[in-house]
């Protein structure tokens, strides 16, 4: 081939469709790097490597984590209680550590959700005075930045104070309240969730234009009334994104639970009461299970903890689908922050 | 329901938010508050062995003698700021890289897989990352890269088995870039596109206008990702006390290779391991102390992290 030929195969449009135009791209692409220092040939290969590493990484992790579930995880062991027992086949099921993660899920967001929409709501709408608005704020900056054992360690503080006896057990001989259980657990574990809400609503709350609000002023109606029936209406999407997002949060940390949950491998009523005995009580969830059953757990039940994991990452997978399946609808990115 | 009813109504939860964080900071300074009077400024110090002393507290049970408060957390401290600083050290380098592979050179294809990609990462649960460390990771660091010469040569200090600095930090890294790379990428795409092709028509080579003018631009951005994510790693508590090998132990760089495969314990793992015994006295005044470095440092992290993200949305950037 002429070199004439190839500076005209070169030119963009004339190569046209198909093999010759990408031979001629690579061509023109060999013939630009070959013009750079090698410093930045490092940088790109670099940036590759890493963008590459990282797809790697995700689709060994993933596919590690399944094919381990689908080794160890049967039908029997999603429906069975756990027990104690000395060997890995002994050790039962994970029904209760999959309830107990239902439970913290179900009472954390049904906490999380007013406070944080509220706030929000507050925020954008009322704000006033500005220097309050400032600090809750910042408030909501500090919860989303401290450490979840942190948090943990403040919940344990609270929930163990004699005003909080009716929240978990307390010693039969007026000893110490015990502090542990699925109302304390949940209700610590509704600061994780709230930071995810409250900024996925503030933000969407700010993106609704100006003349939006003052059209239903303009109608009449009260501030409140544009809320309830303007503004949620719009941002219910995004709520339901920040939502899914704290949920996930919810189900993954570790720390609220180990601390908090009091890690008893079955769902202990802490009184006589049906349902309220359940809350009062201890139990377990997927990652204090999994926890306890990794080799630096006291179970050492390896097999059970990656069935355990293979629940809990097809739980996380399916909350974030449905971020995403929501997400189509909104515009911007909805990459973790 | 009238409007000054609502507003108060809403007022409520954000005021209640700010009343919880309030609490949180002054109920564990008011726990930590013994251990810090005993201790002073000793606290930061070290001893012979840390895990002794946390071994006595345990002992000593309900009525501790002042003894039993003594605390030099010297190696808990340094193994907490030498994890977050690696991680975040090579957490800032890969996911700068990464940033801008998705936004300037990956094939559109390409790039619309990383943007979940990222985001599964980022919701991988630690508890997971940890077990995939203690099962996986620490056996293969175990077999294939501590030498039997390794072993001996610190045999008597230390055992090397597995888990340690280098696993702590590898899986610290894969927990906090996603966080970053969501943060640059948002940066990366809000730099002008003039300023780049201005490089460009003056005949600089397009990775060149990507470091030179993309990436010097974000500087700030780049600055407040890697605040926030040592934040994030600073208060990592389950997964390392999984991987970390739990031992109250200062691995020393001048000790060459072995120094990556010594084990280690950072404070959120040991409030994590130690917390079942909260009711000695001693040892719950000294596990809020801990705490309360924690909640302290992350909290003047992620501040000073949102200042700069601030000043950056109101820069040139944008």
């Amino acid at each position: 081939m002429s070199t004439v030929d190839a500076h005209v195969r070169s030119t963009p449009g004339v190569g046209g469709a198909g093999g010759p135009s990408s031979r001629s791209r690579w061509q023109r692409l060999r013939g630009e790097l070959s013009l750079w220092r090698p410093l930045d040939l490092i940088g790109v290969a670099a940036a590759w490597a890493v963008g590459l590493l990282l797809i790697v990484v995700a689709a060994a992790l993933v596919l590690y984590m399944g094919f381990r579930g689908i080794q160890y995880l049967s039908l029997d062991m999603l429906i069975s209680r756990p027990q104690a027992g000395a060997e890995q086949h002994d050790t039962g099921g994970i029904l209760d550590p999959m309830v107990g993660t239902l439970l913290i899920i179900l009472l954390a967001t049904a906490i999380a959700l007013p406070l944080a929409v509220g706030t929000a709501l507050w925020i954008v709408e009322y704000g006033r005075p500005r220097w309050l608005a400032k600090i809750v704020e910042s408030a909501i900056e500090v919860i989303a930045g401290a450490p979840s054992i942190a948090i943990a360690i403040f919940g344990l503080a609270i929930f163990q104070l004699p005003m909080m006896s009716w929240a978990s057990f307390s010693a039969a001989d007026g000893g110490g309240v015990f502090g542990r259980s699925f109302i304390a657990a949940g209700t610590v574990m509704s600061l994780i969730a709230l930071p995810s809400i409250f900024t996925t609503t503030r933000e969407a709350l700010q993106s609704v234009p100006r003349h939006v609000r003052e059209a239903s002023y303009g109608l009449g109606k009260t501030r409140w009334a544009t809320i309830r029936r303007v503004l949620l209406p719009t941002v219910r999407p995004d709520i339901a994104t920040g939502t899914a997002l704290g949920m996930g949060r919810i189900a993954g940390d570790t720390a609220i639970i180990v601390l908090l949950l009091g890690a008893t491998i079955q769902l202990q009523a802490g009184s006589e009461i049906p349902l309220v005995g359940t809350f009062q009580g201890t139990g377990s969830t997927l990652t204090s299970y999994i926890y306890n059953n990794s080799p630096t757990g006291e179970g050492n039940a390896p097999e059970k903890a990656y069935a355990a994991a293979f629940v809990l990452m097809l739980m996380i997978i399916g909350l974030n689908m449905l971020v995403s399946l929501i997400g189509r609808r909104r515009a911007g990115n909805d990459l973790p922050r | 329901m009238s409007d000054r009813s609502a507003e108060r109504l809403l007022g409520i939860p954000a005021v209640l938010v700010v009343l919880v964080i309030i609490a949180m900071i002054v109920f564990i300074a008011i726990e930590a508050w013994p251990s810090l009077k005993h201790n002073g400024l000793a606290w930061f110090g070290s001893s012979a062995d840390v895990d002794a002393e946390i071994g006595e507290m345990v002992n000593a049970g309900s009525d501790a003698p002042a003894s039993a408060y003594e605390l030099r957390a010297w190696p808990l401290v340094y193994a907490t700021a030498l994890t977050t600083i690696l991680a975040v050290a090579i957490g800032t380098v890969t996911s700068v890289l990464a940033a801008i592979f998705v936004v300037h050179l990956a094939p559109p294809r390409l790039a619309a897989v990383i943007t979940p990609v990222v985001r599964l990462l980022a919701a991988v649960p630690s508890v997971i990352y940890g077990l995939i460390g203690i099962l996986v990771l620490v056996p293969f660091v175990n077999n294939h890269l501590i030498t039997e010469e390794q072993r001996e040569s610190v045999a008597y200090v230390i055992p090397l088995t597995g888990p340690g600095l280098l696993v702590s930090v590898v899986l610290l890294t894969l927990m906090i870039t996603p966080i970053m790379i969501a943060l640059i990428i948002d940066a990366l795409r809000a730099v002008p596109r003039g300023w780049r092709e201005g490089a460009l028509a003056l005949g600089v080579t397009s990775w060149r206008a990507i470091v030179s003018v993309s990436v010097r631009a974000i500087r700030p951005a780049i600055v407040a990702a890697a605040v926030l994510a040592s934040a994030r790693a600073l208060g990592e508590a389950i997964m390392l006390s999984m991987v970390s090998g739990s031992k109250g132990f200062s691995p020393q760089p001048w000790d060459g290779l072995i120094f990556l495969f010594e084990p280690l314990r950072p404070l959120a793992a040991t409030i994590a391991e130690q917390a079942e015994g909260i009711q000695a006295p001693a040892l719950r005044t000294s596990v809020y102390a801990m705490a309360l470095m924690l909640l302290l440092s992350s909290l003047f992290l992620s501040v000073s992290g949102s200042l700069i993200k601030r000043t950056l949305r109101l820069g040139t950037a944008r």
